[in-house]
């Protein structure tokens, strides 16, 4: 393991910072359920990390943990070398953490661009009686957050359907939407939670374009869950792999393709 | 030919964020306002005032309160009725107590205060969701109305236990009391009319508005982006008990004059304000002016239909306003259950397409 204070520069070029996220000896039950157990791993500044395993292996439990909807009876979440009092999800969520759902949730009755609009709260700060009379800094304000999200329009290129209700949209669509709501709030750590899952070869290859792009182009740590291996192998710096709560594995997607533990419980091995 | 979007290009995110995006239905408002300040106070009479106009435009108050808490929001409430009388005893205290300080300001204090009451009781919606929460405003509606009853002191103890609205001037016209002229009654409703809409459009549009909206389609997903849902829910339940405070104080200082709280304020305005923006269309601020309009204009017109054309007794009329009402409702609902709203937004649809439809 490297020291926590490094930072190294990847094969392609990029740079890798310091620990971001750094999640400690993390326990999280459900009556008598451990989902989680005992699962240390880190996130880096800048990279790409991937969280993989068999359905029910506790790995959207773990993104809920970072996000903040679930609280570990166990262990300590480290963001930015400061421990993490037990929050809300509202308030993970201005700190600079954005997330993607396995299952879209949108909202169904706003248009693409009010939900949109909807990722840049964190920015948004007049009260509530200027905008009432939509003078001044509340105009202001809308139409700077406006800017900034016609940036991310134009770069998930969701230009021509701006105005349409999120309900009428396809699926693949969506997904795209979903991802421009959490890159309006400019996280600084985006979790996406199988933002893959259902497309089909073209659309992942669009889907895996624009992470890769959201890493370069903004510097946004991505930790995500998916399980297409072709995807995850090529795209990830490191990769933890997890089953029945537990980490089994936890590397650059060469160590973990080679680790024994990982083929018996995930990948398997292929027969000729 | 007239209502379209082309051609009427938009070079500012000002210009694209307003109201009425398109240039006819920009012009239809600023017509529509202008005939409503500066044409119909001058041809408006007593009957005109008090069967339609008045109870149209303090319905349109309340409505435009309860949309933003059930359509904006999602919170449901069958609490209204006891959140207007929260206004009308409000600014009865006020005008009782503070004889010399305008009306106006009592009006504004009175759904303040209904804001204040109403926040308090959207306390309760941190917890529980849908039917349960209408539940427990219906019990905020018993609760109120039976606290202005059994309290005396709301009703400065007067013997009849009713509260009466003292004769109070604007601009040395009097707006309450006995002496209203039916102009001046229509221009103070109409006042607050265009105020409440402003602020409940501008409030819409914005990020308050927005975090609203998410609550409604999502709440996990909105707090998950940064939405404090006790806020935004109690923020809504503040601003919709603030309008319809006003309207409760409107309707007894200007329209009724004198009220008789289990009478004015009982369950049935909590499930006529509902029905409005059922009707009307949730989550739009035209819908609710489409809904009260439509909840008050039709018993009237009616009316009219059985008693001054067909010639019909008045009591045979007065029931069957209540069966062809209530069947009205139902049909409109089976045909557009998005309401009133959505019927105009597919004629509006239609309409820029018109006369080439494909």
């Amino acid at each position: 393991m490297k020291d926590i204070a490094d930072s190294y520069v990847t094969e392609d070029g990029r740079t890798i910072g310091k620990v971001l996220m750094d999640m400690k000896n993390i326990t999280l039950r459900f009556g008598g359920v451990e989902a989680i157990k005992d699962i240390s791993f880190d996130i880096r500044e800048g990279e790409i990390r991937a969280i993989i395993g068999p359905n029910g292996a506790g790995k959207s439990s773990m993104l809920n943990v970072i996000s903040g909807f679930y609280n570990p009876q166990v262990g300590e979440v480290w963001f930015r070398g400061e421990k993490r009092p037990p929050m809300k999800p509202y308030q993970v969520a201005r700190q600079g953490i954005a997330r993607t759902f396995q299952n879209i949730a949108l909202f169904e009755g706003m248009s693409v661009l009010d939900n949109v609009m909807t990722g840049r709260l964190r920015q948004m700060q007049t009260g509530m009686f200027a905008q009432a009379l939509w003078w001044g800094k509340a105009q202001r304000e809308e139409t700077e957050n406006r800017e900034a999200v016609e940036k991310i329009i134009d770069f998930l290129e969701i230009q021509a359907i701006r105005k349409t209700p999120v309900g009428r949209l396809p699926y693949g669509l969506k997904k795209r939407v979903e991802l421009a709501r959490a890159l309006a709030a400019e996280p600084e750590l985006l979790l996406l939670d199988e933002p893959m899952a259902g497309m089909n070869v073209e659309e992942k290859e669009d889907m895996s374009r624009y992470i890769l792009d959201v890493n370069d182009e903004f510097g946004t740590t991505v930790a995500l869950i998916e399980h297409d291996m072709g995807v995850v192998m090529d795209l990830s710096d490191r990769v933890v792999v997890m089953d029945y709560g537990r980490k089994i594995g936890d590397g650059t997607p060469d160590e973990v393709r080679g680790n024994q533990d990982v083929i018996d419980a995930y990948l398997g091995v292929q027969h000729d | 030919m007239l209502y379209r979007e082309a051609g009427d290009f938009k070079t500012t995110y000002v210009d694209d964020s307003q109201t009425f995006p398109i240039k006819f239905d920009r012009a239809g408002f600023w017509v529509t306002m202008a005939v409503a300040w500066l044409v119909i106070p001058f041809v408006i009479n007593d009957y005109w005032a008090s069967s339609l106009l008045v109870p149209f435009l303090i319905y349109a108050i309340a409505a435009l309160g309860l949309n933003i808490l059930t359509g904006y929001c999602g919170q449901v409430s069958l609490g209204t009725g006891g959140f207007m009388a929260v206004g009308a005893y409000a600014c009865y205290k006020l005008m009782t107590a503070f004889p010399d300080v305008s009306i106006l300001i009592h009006v504004v204090l009175a759904g303040g205060i209904t804001a204040a009451v109403g926040a308090a009781f959207g306390l309760p919606s941190l917890r529980i969701k849908g039917f349960y929460l209408a539940v427990a405003t219906l019990a905020a509606q018993f609760f109120l109305v039976w606290l202005f009853n059994k309290v005396a002191w709301f009703y400065n103890y007067s013997a009849s236990g009713q509260i009466n609205a003292p004769e109070r001037l604007v601009a040395g016209v009097a707006v309450t009391g006995p002496n209203t002229p039916a102009w001046a009654q229509y221009l103070i409703c109409l006042f607050f009319v265009t105020l409440c809409a402003l602020v409940a459009r501008n409030l819409t549009r914005g990020s308050t508005g927005r975090k609203w909206m998410a609550i409604r389609d999502m709440d996990i997903a909105a707090e998950i982006i940064g939405v404090n849902p006790l806020r935004a829910k109690l923020t809504a339940f503040a601003v919709s008990s603030f309008f319809v405070g006003v309207s409760g104080a409107l309707f007894f200082a200007v329209y009724l004059g004198a009220v008789e709280v289990g009478e004015a304020f009982g369950i049935q305005k909590s499930f006529l304000v509902l029905f409005m923006i059922i009707i009307g269309g949730l989550g739009s601020i035209f819908g609710s002016f489409a809904g009260a309009a439509f909840l008050v204009i039709m018993p009237v017109a009616l009316k009219w239909l059985g008693v001054d054309v067909l010639g019909w007794p008045t009591d045979l009329v007065a029931h069957f306003q209540l069966v062809i009402v209530g069947a009205l409702i139902m049909f409109f609902l089976i045909k557009e259950p998005h309401g009133l709203a959505a019927i105009w937004r597919h004629i509006k649809e239609k309409l820029r397409l018109w006369p080439f439809p494909y």
